[in-house]
């Protein structure tokens, strides 16, 4: 049988979305499933993991050196679990990206990333070549499973359970050439872009970072989180956070709205688990009006007032 | 200091991939093949720190057939000062070439080693961890900014919350996103002048490193295709259609 564990993404206080998705994703392979907690003061994040349907147990290790997700030092603890295990996820998100390759590599296997589909417990669907393909992944026979869960493929799992809480201690030190310095994040208090039930997008139609603002406040009013496409960002409309697409969040609204976004593949595989897909663009020959579920061919700087009267 | 670049040669970003009827992969027969452009971004960093006067030699190092070749003249065009191939005929997943390099790293002793944070065929994004692990190395990935203050470096990474903020010894690995920087163009003396760069070839065997443990990938397909929507004229008829959905 097989012996799930799933690395926990949390900030310190609360647990990622990202977690339950992973389980869902391990209840599809199979198996026993634990859960890693790591971090410094995780109390109240291995409640929430515990509370997680069809979890076996929560192993929680407190350490200082642990507080901030520096790889180098969360993938020791990871390998020191491992042997124990069958497979080891974590979410595809920048956090599992970062951190389970050097844990694929300490065990010394490849790693399956962004797994959108387990069909038993040794074979695999991932996209390539930013989502115009899909491919089968099965690992080497006998291989242990390092894998990162493409987090908008999997709905989340509930959480009723009560499973129990294993404390740990950190079984190695801190690594001194890597030092964690700060995070600053310009959310502004909105919903989180990858678990937003609604999200609402800019392009670079939008023209300027004060433009960028109807956006905001048309998402607000919405209870919407805010997203971008590549261009909007690099031309510095908004921050690097909100970039939608193959080199920034895959997300999976129930609904997205685009705005002046004209739908380039990569911005495209950002999106396509979502819902319902809306786009506005001025150009009628747009790739976007190729995927999007309702289109509208129009001038945002009238349909984006318009929306807002209409919703008030 | 020398500086390691990773370079991939991969179908070019702009070309519309189509799955082979048999599923075998994707059709590049014909089809432009490029660096990978984070791999340019990363070769456009390093020669920035050498501009600098912060690092002595650029190596742009690639694991692939003979045609792989191009890309490391693009490399050396680029204003790499030479180039290794690393000659395999199999297609290497990650650990494999995060093994390799680590042969190149342990000749070399390079103080920094900058790849780019995926490849844009199998959009893995796992090499450059797997080297730091190999290697015992600071890793600083997805990177948008990086400082050098001599044997350290204070890099910043753009991650799902923001922008993070790290400091790591060198050597280091560190693998870089978007907006680090634009890659220089390269022009027509420069392409000549590549052609006399050194470019060596050491196979991998050579290296010591045997290809094992691959995952087995097949059954390529086209992703399921969204069906074909609607058109709606004005504002008013899509928060009707919204609401008809259920949506608002």
């Amino acid at each position: 049988m097989s012996r799930i564990l799933i690395i926990a993404e949390h900030d310190g206080s609360s647990l990622n979305l990202s977690t339950a998705k992973c389980v869902t994703c391990a209840q599809a392979i199979g198996g026993e499933i634990d859960i890693a907690v790591l971090g410094h003061g995780i109390d109240s994040v291995a409640a929430a993991a515990a509370a997680l349907d069809s979890v076996s147990k929560v192993i929680a290790i407190d350490a200082q050196h642990l507080a901030a997700p520096l790889a180098v030092n969360w993938a020791s603890e990871a390998v020191a679990l491992s042997a124990e295990y069958t497979h080891l996820l974590g979410p595809s998100t920048t956090f599992g990206r970062d951190l389970m390759p050097r844990i694929a590599a300490l065990c010394g296997v490849n790693q399956i990333s962004d797994i959108m589909e387990a069909n038993g417990a040794n074979s695999f669907k991932r996209p390539v070549y930013a989502g115009n393909a899909i491919v089968q992944a099965e690992p080497a026979s006998g291989a242990r499973v390092v894998g990162t869960v493409r987090v908008a493929s999997w709905k989340a799992a509930g959480d009723g359970a009560s499973s129990a809480v294993e404390n740990v201690a950190a079984s190695s030190s801190a690594a001194s050439h890597t030092r964690y310095v700060g995070l600053t994040s310009e959310g502004g208090g909105r919903p989180d872009l990858q678990s937003a039930p609604k999200v609402i997008s800019g392009g670079r139609a939008l023209a300027s970072e004060e433009n960028f603002q109807m956006i905001y406040k048309l998402a607000d009013k919405l209870g919407a989180g805010v997203g971008a496409s590549r261009a909007a960002v690099d031309a510095g409309y908004c921050p690097n956070d909100m970039q939608v697409g193959q080199t920034g969040k895959i997300i999976s609204p129930d609904l997205y709205i685009a705005f002046g976004i004209s739908g380039a593949i990569q911005h495209v595989t950002g999106i396509k688990d979502a819902g319902t897909i809306v786009a506005v663009n001025k150009d009628s020959e747009a790739p976007i009006f190729e995927i999007a579920d309702i289109g509208l061919v129009g001038d945002l700087f009238n349909v984006i007032p318009e929306l807002e009267s209409l919703l008030a | 200091m020398k500086i390691l670049i990773g370079i991939k040669r991969v179908v070019d970003y702009n070309v519309r991939v189509r799955v082979l009827p048999d599923g075998s992969g994707v059709d590049t027969d014909g089809v432009k093949m490029s660096v990978n452009p984070f791999d340019e971004i990363a070769l456009e960093e390093a020669l920035r720190i050498k501009e600098a006067g912060n690092a002595e030699e650029v190596i742009v190092v690639s694991a692939g057939g003979d045609e792989c070749q191009q890309q490391l003249r693009t490399g050396l065009a680029m204003g790499a000062d030479r180039a290794i191939q690393i000659q395999t005929s199999e297609s290497l997943q990650p650990l494999s070439v995060a093994r390799a390099f680590l042969k190149i790293i342990e000749r070399e002793e390079p103080g920094l080693v900058i790849l780019g944070k995926q490849a844009i065929d199998d959009d893995n994004s796992q090499t450059a961890q797997m080297l730091a692990a190999l290697w015992d190395r600071p890793q600083a990935t997805f990177a948008s900014r990086m400082e050098l203050n001599g044997n350290s470096a204070v890099v910043t990474r753009e991650v799902d919350a923001g922008l993070e903020t790290i400091e790591i010894d060198l050597p280091a690995v560190v693998s870089v996103d978007l907006r680090m920087n634009e890659p220089r163009f390269v022009k027509l003396p420069d392409i000549m002048k590549a052609k006399r760069k050194p470019l060596e070839v050491i196979s991998l065997d050579e290296l010591g490193v045997a290809v094992e443990g691959q995952i087995n990938v097949s059954q390529f397909s086209p992703p399921p295709q969204r069906e074909k929507g609607i058109m709606v004229d004005d504002a008013a008829q899509l928060v009707q259609e919204l609401k008809n959905r259920g949506l608002l």
